[in-house]
């Protein structure tokens, strides 16, 4: 009964901190159809601006769920800066090249602020802990578990309603979906496709920075955080569907509960179980469980 | 886009023998440099034949790893040290892994064919990892092999692996290009440019795809048996998806022009690497990539552009 | 025209090739190439301290200010230089262009195993003074090169940590009914593990597994771990994590009550003190993998190193910085035995079985037919002292021959057959 418990909140706060991680990629994808393997120096960075502002915050002597605000500034001051800075400095001259090469684009930008950050914070840890235990834990059963944790799956909730409805209902989303469904076609309606890349980068890349933020107080902020989710983002993102986001919380959702399960039931197939689920998934649904199969265009 | 003749490569590939015979007296630290870029050049040609038929492999990094455990195994487990069976036995079973992956991963095209060759790739990276009898992440080590039945002394081992990895690298580059001209490969191009078409016309995209796959598995499989046998270590970074990755950038960087261009550029690739390690050991990832960058916006075509563009005047 | 590009890529083949032979080493100096983690997640907890140590003690011995036994300047009267290369390279490649194209006259470093495993039998092909810091994996002596020259180790292997880890448990009177382990599923984890639930069982505490961890290394998150860990009851708890992993472990256990409900023993905890201090729960196992920092012998040269570390970088030095230093202190002992105009096959000869003192006191070169280091460790309870610095109690020490198989047994059978010949007095 304590393993069921157990599963099943570890279960869903490791698929919250897995959606969250992979959103952004998938909203990326989805709209600009490129695999952006710079996500994980973007998570990275969030992470360190996240250590950085908070350091400040509590060196000025302020404490208190103030620390939250600030967390959330960060991530989308962050992402707004680096996005745009990114889309606009490369990206915007690649547009319209072969989406293998842009995922090698992305690859050399990785490989770029993966530096650039370690040269701006150093190789030492950064530890931001206050956060975490701002709220202390709870009882679940017998089981104590951080309220924080089950904060981050309140927050990858909001995060994927508001995204969906931003997506469905607003202008500027309903746009981007009209981009995705046909690039030329919008254009040609008048729609200023490039204004929708810059700000869907952009989204995209304050989503990456706010899964850095969440995830800053619970870990030591060092170099190799980035490497580390980037095949995890690929991997939530595959199962549930390329560009699709109910597909990317279903992904998560499913590799969250193959790791939870396998940490409680089998912890030696926790290592692949990720992959494993990743290659099942293609093999019965190459398109992956979401997205529609595209037409073949004779 | 431009259709490529394969058969004129053989030139090419004259000269790449040429470079490589002065290759053999180069100052040793730069010559092992170069005999394990050109085994992993093979690599890169795996991926580079792949893309002609538009498919770009994320995991080609799984050959690379079978190849040099195929050989570590035996070695290493079975005490078989002689090249003449070790390396039948690497192409053969890459070849039959290739044969049977093949099979289900010729369905599938551009992003979804990248993501299941990575996932079957880091499949094996976690299988390896698991391994503690095979060493786990540390790999194990490779003793000196005999060259059907010699052994060479210690202070000319090197010269015979690098002969051997020239030669049969020469070998490898001559059956692509050879492959490339056939009709099997010339069809590659149109699988890339209008799978549909080319099934109205008769012929089967599947096998076409098939078969490039197979030829790519198998290539990758003798570059990892290769690498294995001049570095005497291997261990499952073969197959992580960092190192897939730099094959594939090293096919793209080169361009697809010819047979040698992905086996020269992964050494130019490992040159700006070392050096940019030397200079800016804090910051070599960063001018890595800022090269690559640099490759990509100047020279879409890749590198092999500039070779063609100045034979074209 | 297609000869003329392949031409200029020879003659630049060619320049690259002339540039760097000339750099010849010159009399006066001794060059020597440190390969360490400067990229990755190994850069902060490993490669900052070592490289640290290795920019203190080049400084220091050039101008001559360490104490005695080592006042004399440099090495053998000659100056000494450091180039430092990033282990997260290539270790085969960047350990041949080190010796072949910078020339330098040795090697001190390397961290990782793997990466200790593929250079091993290249030191003794390229006949170079090779001296190991860290990497855990007592294979480098007993399977890969068995018959070394050149090669030595002057840290302790992995085995003493797991090893130790087991006889204090038992020692301090810890329940050893019911034991977990998390580890990180790699060699380095999953050896450690092997070894220590071997040793229980050479010790014959009668324990029972009760769950065994091997999350993904560097993979930060331990949440469901932690739960696993928690709904498993454990009495006692090993973990070999370092680094940000066991940092991060750190500060998701222990708010989660993991270290108040069970003894838990962290043979890297050590590292965490410069930075986290005030999150370790007091009473927890601490280890140092070795007798340095904390445990350390008070002498002269500790004194000295710990005052000189924090003064030029401003915190106290963790345990890879003592092993980097007690590596370059091993060549400077063996080299000045050897004599000022000893060659490469003198220093090497007067390395071997070598005994010299370091700041985590007398080093043996006892095993590995004299290349490889024993060492004796310690563990202890987390305690702050009255100024709120991180310190331990309740240390229990463990002599070199307590923890070290004898030299002509490997590791892992030592452990088996139930550590014979050892002497814990």
């Amino acid at each position: 009964m304590l393993k069921l418990i157990a599963i099943l909140l570890d279960g869903l706060s490791y698929s919250a901190w897995l959606f969250l991680v992979a959103v952004g990629l998938t909203l990326i994808y989805g709209v600009m159809r490129i695999l952006n393997i710079a996500h994980g120096a973007f998570y990275a960075i969030g992470a360190y601006a996240c250590a950085t502002a908070l350091g400040l915050y509590y060196g000025a002597g302020w404490s208190g769920a103030g620390a939250f605000l600030v967390m959330g500034l960060t991530a989308i001051v962050t992402g707004i800066v680096v996005g745009l800075a990114v889309e606009r400095g490369i990206l915007r001259r690649l547009y319209g090249r072969d989406e293998v090469l842009m995922v090698l684009v992305t690859y050399a930008l990785f490989l770029i602020l993966e530096d650039a950050t370690k040269m701006i914070w150093g190789v030492e840890s950064y530890f931001v802990y206050q956060p975490y235990a701002y709220f202390g834990f709870i009882d679940v059963g017998g089981l104590p578990y951080q309220v924080y944790d089950l904060l981050v799956v309140a927050i990858a909730i909001a995060t994927g309603l508001a995204l969906w409805l931003w997506l469905t209902r607003a202008r500027m989303g309903r746009l981007m979906i009209a981009v995705v469904a046909d690039r030329e076609i919008s254009a040609a309606m008048g729609i200023n496709v490039p204004r929708i890349f810059a700000i869907t980068f952009a989204i995209g890349t304050v989503l990456a920075a706010l899964a850095g933020v969440v995830t800053a107080p619970k870990i030591a902020v060092a170099p190799g955080i980035g490497v580390e989710v980037i095949i995890l983002a690929f991997a939530v993102v595959v199962i549930g569907g390329l560009g699709s986001i109910p597909g990317a919380a279903l992904g998560a959702v499913i590799a969250g509960f193959a790791r939870a399960v396998s940490v409680h039931l089998a912890p030696e197939f926790e290592l692949f179980a990720i992959y494993a689920v990743m290659a099942i998934v293609l093999a019965i649904r190459p398109y992956g469980l979401f997205a529609a199969q595209g037409e073949r265009k004779i | 886009m431009m259709t490529i003749d394969f058969r004129r490569d053989p030139i090419n590939i004259l000269l790449l023998a040429a470079l490589l015979i002065a290759g053999f007296f180069l100052p040793s630290w730069l010559r092992f440099l170069l005999q394990m870029a050109v085994a992993g050049g093979l690599v890169a040609l795996g991926v580079m034949i792949q893309m002609r038929a538009g498919l770009v492999s994320f995991g080609q990094g799984l050959y690379y790893c079978i190849g040099a455990y195929a050989v570590g195994m035996l070695a290493v487990k079975m005490n078989v040290t002689e090249l003449g069976i070790l390396i039948p036995a690497a192409i053969i079973v890459t070849a039959v892994v290739g044969g049977i992956l093949g099979l289900l991963l010729s369905r599938y095209r551009d992003i979804f064919f990248a993501m299941l060759s990575l996932a079957l790739s880091m499949i094996l990276y976690g299988l390896l990892v698991k391994a503690a009898w095979l060493g786990s992440t540390d790999g194990f080590n490779i003793p000196a092999v005999s060259y059907l039945g010699h052994v060479p002394a210690q202070a000319v081992r090197e010269d015979w692996s690098y002969i051997l990895t020239v030669v049969l690298v020469l070998i490898s580059c001559f059956a692509v290009a050879r492959y490339l001209a056939s009709g099997a490969g010339a069809l590659c191009d149109a699988v890339a440019q209008n799978e549909l078409r080319l099934e109205y016309l008769g012929t089967s995209a599947r096998k076409v795809v098939f078969i490039v796959y197979l030829v790519a598995a198998t290539i990758s499989g003798l570059g990892g048996a290769l690498a294995a046998i001049a570095m005497g270590h291997i261990g499952p970074e073969m197959t992580n998806w960092t190192t897939s990755g730099g094959f594939v950038f090293v096919a793209l960087l080169a361009g697809r022009g010819s047979v040698i261009a992905p086996v020269l550029g992964f050494f130019l690739l490992e040159l700006v690497r070392t050096y940019a390690l030397d200079y800016a050991p804090n910051a070599w990832q960063m001018i890595l990539g800022a090269v690559m960058l640099a490759v990509i916006l100047l020279l879409p075509e890749g590198l092999w552009s500039l070779v063609r563009r100045r034979s074209a005047k | 025209m297609k000869t003329n590009t392949l031409g200029a890529i020879i003659a630049g083949l060619a320049t690259c090739a002339a540039a760097t032979t000339a750099s010849a080493a010159d009399g006066d100096t001794i060059k020597i190439g440190f390969p360490v983690f400067l990229s990755g997640a190994a850069a902060g907890p490993f490669g900052q301290p070592e490289k640290e140590a290795a920019e203190l003690l080049i400084e220091a011995l050039n101008a001559g200010t360490v104490p005695a036994p080592y006042a004399t300047t440099g090495i053998a009267g000659k100056t000494l230089e450091g180039t430092f290369v990033d282990e997260a390279a290539n270790a085969v490649t960047e350990y041949r262009n080190l010796i072949e194209r910078d020339n330098v006259d040795a090697v001190i470093g390397y961290t990782s195993s793997g990466n200790c495993k593929s250079v091993a039998p290249l030191a003794e092909d390229l006949k170079t003074l090779t001296v190991f810091v860290d990497c855990g994996t007592p294979q480098i002596f007993e399977e890969i090169v068995t018959e070394p020259t050149y090669l030595f180790r002057t840290g302790p292997t992995g085995t003493i940590d797991s090893v130790g880890a087991a006889r204090y448990f038992q020692d301090s009177g810890v329940d050893l009914s019911r034991v977990a382990g998390i580890n990180q599923n790699y060699a380095w984890g999953q050896d450690a593990w092997r070894d220590f639930t071997q040793s229980l069982s050479a010790l014959d505490t009668g324990s029972e597994i009760v769950t065994e961890q091997f999350p993904k290394v560097y993979a930060g998150q331990y949440g469901a771990e932690v739960s696993a860990l928690l709904t498993s009851t454990p009495t006692a708890v090993h973990t070999s994590f370092w680094g940000g992993d066991l940092e991060a472990f750190l500060l998701q256990a222990a708010p989660r009550g993991l270290f108040a409900r069970s003894d838990v023993l962290m043979t890297c905890g050590e590292a965490l003190f410069p930075r986290l201090a005030d999150q370790i729960p007091e009473g927890a196992i601490i280890g140092a993998r070795g007798p340095y920092s904390v445990f350390a012998p008070e002498n002269d040269l500790s004194t000295w190193f710990n005052a000189a570390y924090e003064e030029k970088f401003g915190q106290k030095p963790t345990y890879p910085a003592w092993k980097m230093a007690q590596a370059i202190f091993g060549l400077k002992a063996a080299w000045e035995k050897a004599g000022e105009d000893a060659d490469t096959d003198a220093v090497a000869a007067a390395f071997k079985n070598l005994e010299f003192e370091t700041p985590a006191g007398t080093v043996k070169m006892a095993i590995g037919n004299g290349h490889q280091a024993i060492q004796g460790i310690a563990y202890g309870r987390y305690k702050k002292d009255a100024d709120g610095n991180p310190g331990v109690e309740d240390v229990i020490s463990y002599s070199a021959e307590c923890v070290n198989p004898p030299n002509d047994m490997m590791s892992a059978e030592w452990i088996e057959a139930g550590f014979p010949n050892s002497n814990c007095e």
